[in-house]
């Protein structure tokens, strides 16, 4: 989950990150008196999780709190690629004497993490790192030790921090990889960095990703989540601890593995390409268990998006046999009764396949058809969903 | 010949005793799988009753330790079936005892906690300074030798002994995968798993492959998400000169959107199935559209038209 950058702001307060006064606004109201708290000077800045807010008018300089109420209102409800501002950051007005850069995220490659710093912040890192590779330096920390006193110190000196610097940014960043360890995050990075004109080291933008599997040990965790900008039917799913993205087309599927799913989006979507261009709706793993419950849940969520028009059930039975899974489809179709509108293709293999074919065949349900390969079976419903689409 | 697991494997399950592993243990024993015991440390000194592969009663041990399981066993493999809460004790327990290889099934352990499993079993090297423990997962499906042994909860009866290796991030592709080419058979298919940090590679599974004298043509299965599928083709173009054939899921796949596995996700311009597909046919790897399309792919490049006699 990638967090909004008041919430970051708050993570690493709560942990000792020096950061300036910043209080979150959802009204134009809520964004003049929090200017009245912090008073002075303030930034009205955009909450939303995507970049280049600046550029698109998501940032404003506030001289008076009057200014603040402003800003707001025109901020406030603005569309920034797609993501609609829904909240606004009050910030105290900071007095920047240099712009830095650090964020600390998993390397993926290197099956570790790796700090990257640098002395020349505030543009964007992908451009530092095209057009002056030479000026951000890029420390591996272990996962066994982090980033202790000495690979802060280690990582100030590669960036090339001037000596009187060193010490006082290096506390700071010992202090940031405590937020990456405590909240289980995959990403802290810090830009820009700064230092202000009274030579206070301080983080002024923040960006964080936690960990999803972290959830058990993280109970705070949960109400950093922004409901408004959640899918509902992703929401519902998530409700029912089912794993579903929610796409863009018409051939609504459900499998069993991300693999198998990720696959037989692809294998719609080429099948697609000969009946009129139809494409996959949604990802849904249904997992290794799948059950009469678990499977009308998921064609629960899958018929419940209106831009479905028909349904691909593509299951390689293995731990579940493909018998379980019949039963699983002909009773999910039972509990959802006239619910249930659109075409089903079913295709099963594996574990107990004849027993699971036969139980379709003979359940006969007049919404479901069977496919013998995932190829055929892609085929179909794309068709099917073509057809629909037509009428 | 196989990779990794063969009939001489001794096996010990960790959480032997919870839901999961006994379910798998039952499985694995009926696969022919040498389990020679479990752990559970508030169960040490028990036994659970199985049946072997012809039926017959089978007393395994529990033992309260990895340690005290190798010592009195000889086991060499431990497989986990472990709840992500309480894995990374239970990965550091293995990898302080020094099993040689550590098969992790579970799903959901925190990835920084991975991380430092994985970092640990780094600096345990042995004799020959490479790792004693070679960790396979987490969130994996594990390995199965057809006809040999099966470490993990791969379905056992799909196919039998040949000479196509099989290398996926997933499982049910795998599963897929090997039964498109039942016919063929397998010398070993093994799933590494679609956590962000995994233990084994595809790079390590492909090396091992081609030193397998049984290994006669690879399939190796990618997904979105990371670069180990460039790093693989570069490794193949330098290193493998056994046909290999490749297949990325998740063509389809938006940007920023995790696909079930944790690590499946494409940010910005990398990781994305289109690139690891040209890197891939780069290094000389046909790359398949569809999983049938794939297995057309092996079938066109196996060496020998050696077929099955009985699946």
């Amino acid at each position: 989950m990638d967090l909004y950058e008041y919430q970051a702001r708050d993570l690493f307060e709560a942990h000792g990150v020096p950061v300036l006064a910043g209080i979150v606004a959802q009204t134009p109201e809520e964004a003049k008196a929090a200017a009245e708290k912090i008073g002075g000077v303030t930034v009205v800045k955009a909450q939303v999780k995507v970049g280049g807010r600046g550029k698109a008018g998501g940032v404003k300089v506030a001289k008076t709190a009057d200014e603040a109420f402003e800003h707001a209102k025109a901020i406030l409800g603005m569309d920034i690629k797609g993501h609609t501002v829904h909240q606004v950051m009050i910030a105290q007005g900071a007095d920047i004497a240099e712009e830095y850069y650090f964020s600390v995220l998993l390397d993926r490659s290197n099956r570790t993490y790796l700090a990257m710093c640098s002395v020349e912040g505030g543009m964007e890192i992908e451009q530092l790192a095209e057009e002056r590779p030479e000026a951000l330096a890029k420390v591996p920390v272990s996962a066994l030790t982090g980033i202790d006193a000495a690979t802060a110190d280690k990582i100030v000196a590669e960036a090339g921090f001037p000596e009187e610097l060193r010490g006082k940014v290096a506390e700071v960043l010992v202090k940031l990889w405590d937020v990456f360890e405590k909240e289980d995050a995959t990403l802290v990075e810090v830009n820009p960095l700064v230092k202000t004109g009274a030579g206070d080291i301080v983080a002024l933008d923040g960006k964080v990703t936690l960990d999803d599997n972290a959830e058990f040990r993280q109970e705070g965790h949960g109400a950093l989540v922004d409901e408004r900008t959640e899918d509902p039917l992703e929401a519902k799913a998530k409700a029912n601890d089912l794993n579903y993205v929610k796409l863009d087309g018409e051939v609504g599927i459900i499998g069993n593995g991300a693999g198998l799913v990720m696959s037989t989006l692809d294998v719609v979507a080429y099948a697609g390409e000969n009946h009129g261009g139809v494409k996959p709706a949604n990802f849904l793993d249904i997992g290794g268990g799948a059950s009469a419950e678990v499977m009308a849940n998921g064609l629960d969520v899958i018929l419940n998006d209106a831009q479905v028009k028909s349904v691909f059930v593509n299951v390689f039975g293995g731990i579940t046999a493909c018998d379980a899974v019949a039963n699983g489809v002909v009773k999910a179709l039972e509990i959802l009764g006239d619910k249930a509108t659109k075409p089903l293709v079913v295709r099963l293999d594996g574990n107990n396949v004849d027993e699971g074919r036969r139980i379709l065949r003979e359940a006969a349900h007049p919404l479901v058809t069977q496919a013998t390969s995932m190829d055929e079976g892609a085929d179909k419903a794309a068709e099917l969903a073509n057809a629909s689409a037509q009428k | 010949m196989s990779i990794y697991l063969n009939k001489d494997s001794k096996v010990i399950v960790q959480g032997i005793t919870g839901g999961e592993g006994s379910k798998h243990t039952a499985r694995m024993l009926h696969a022919g799988t040498n389990i020679v015991g479990g752990v559970n440390a508030r169960k040490a000194g028990t036994t659970v009753a199985h049946k072997d592969q012809h039926g017959a009663e089978v007393e395994l041990p529990v033992f309260g330790s990895v340690a005290e399981a190798m010592e009195a066993t000889g086991a060499d493999v431990s497989v986990m079936f472990v709840p992500p809460k309480f894995a990374k004790d239970a990965a550091i327990e293995a990898i302080e005892a020094g099993i040689p290889l550590l098969v992790v099934i579970t799903e959901g352990i925190p990835v920084q906690d991975s991380a430092q499993f994985f970092a640990l079993s780094q600096e345990k090297t042995g004799a020959d300074g490479k790792p004693v423990t070679r960790i396979l997962g987490p969130n994996c499906p594990g390995i199965i030798t057809p006809g040999e042994s099966l470490a993990g909860i791969t379905p056992a009866n799909i196919t039998g002994k040949g000479g196509v290796g099989l290398v996926s991030k997933s499982g049910t592709l795998t599963y897929q995968m090997m039964y498109e080419l039942r016919d063929l058979g397998f010398s070993t298919a093994i799933g590494i798993g679609g956590d962000p940090v995994i233990g084994t590679t595809h790079i390590d599974a492909l090396e091992a492959f081609e030193a397998d004298p049984d290994t006669k043509a690879i399939v190796m299965i990618g997904e979105i998400g990371g670069d180990a599928e460039e790093r693989a083709a570069e490794f193949i173009k330098n290193n493998v000169t056994k046909p290999v054939v490749g297949y990325v899921a998740g063509f389809t796949a938006p940007e920023g959107k995790t696909m079930g596995h944790a690590g499946a996700i494409v940010s910005g311009s990398s990781g994305t199935a289109q690139a690891k597909k040209e890197a891939l046919e780069a290094a000389g790897v046909k790359v398949g559209k569809t999983p049938s399309e794939t297995a057309h792919l092996l079938r066109e490049v196996y060496p020998e038209h050696e077929e099955l006699s009985s699946l």
